[in-house]
């Protein structure tokens, strides 16, 4: 179980966006996680070293968050860890086909009332959807 | 300049996934389990960011060009393909399988858990593979890439 947390959701949300609008007032960039991601692994993109600086931004703010208020930020992981490995070889390779992710396509291409984004993001939340219902109540792990 | 703003805009990105619980597995993969432990948040989460960025965009496309660089770089692309449906449901699959997203994972790594570095790791070996199948399979037909 965890619990319904509105107000942290929707505030949480808030600066997910705002990162968002940040990143294009300033970089003229969508903030899209696998983009960011792509652009630092081989082979590396020109512009790699201002988007892995972003990355070690993403890693440092919840560091800093955390020890600035002393909240501890849960994350529980329900999946053995060979299930991570697979999850993270799927992930790995249908962001890289469909162009993105939650924060690119669900987030920033919804924003943008981007069509592609909008088939993207329903096909990726289908998929969720049926793979959890699969995982949890038809083999019941 | 450049590299300054970015450090700051990722560390927005990543406080607001945490104090959003989107950097956890757990809350992610129950509010995809409505016939289950069903929780809510993603979607206010989602639906927050989304508006945030619809309003913000608006303000920030209406400049001729952005701060700190000569033009915008948007996606021009505005075609349904096949790649793109299949990748979107696969990442689907991934997501659903671990409660990981690149977005949820990143902001993770720093948490003193193992299990974000493990889904890192698989993602980025994921990516390199996937780009390089895309090349041999854009170099074997040419027509139509």
């Amino acid at each position: 179980m965890t619990e319904f947390t509105p107000l942290a959701a929707a505030f949480g949300g808030f600066l997910i966006g705002l990162s968002a609008v940040l990143l294009m007032l300033f970089h003229g960039r969508i903030a899209g996680m696998t983009g960011f991601v792509g652009a630092v692994l081989p082979p590396v993109a020109s512009d790699w070293s201002w988007r892995a600086v972003f990355l070690a931004g993403a890693i440092a703010g919840p560091v800093v968050y955390s020890m600035a208020t002393g909240n501890v930020i849960a994350i529980d992981e329900p999946v053995s860890k060979a299930m991570l490995v697979v999850g993270g070889l799927i992930v790995g390779v249908g962001v890289t086909f469909g162009g993105g992710c939650t924060s690119g396509h669900g987030v920033c291409g919804m924003a943008r009332f981007s069509k592609r984004s909008f088939v993207a993001t329903c096909v990726f939340m289908a998929t969720t959807f049926a793979t959890v219902f699969v995982i949890r109540h038809v083999f019941g792990a | 300049m450049r590299h300054l703003s970015a450090l700051l805009i990722g560390m927005v990105f990543g406080t607001g996934i945490a104090i959003s619980g989107m950097a956890n597995p757990a809350k992610v993969l129950n509010f995809f389990d409505i016939a289950g432990t069903f929780d809510p948040s993603l979607v206010i989460v989602m639906f927050s960011a989304m508006f945030t960025a619809m309003a913000g965009y608006r303000f920030a496309l209406r400049r001729e060009r952005p701060v700190l660089e000569a033009s915008f770089s948007l996606p021009s692309t505005n075609l349904i393909d096949r790649p793109l449906v299949l990748g979107a449901a696969t990442f689907g699959i991934g997501w659903g399988i671990s409660g990981f997203c690149p977005g949820g994972a990143i902001p993770a790594l720093g948490l003193g858990s193992v299990d974000p570095l493990i889904f890192v790791a698989a993602m980025s070996v994921g990516i390199v593979a996937a780009r390089t199948w895309r090349r041999q399979g854009a170099k074997a037909a040419p027509a139509t890439a």
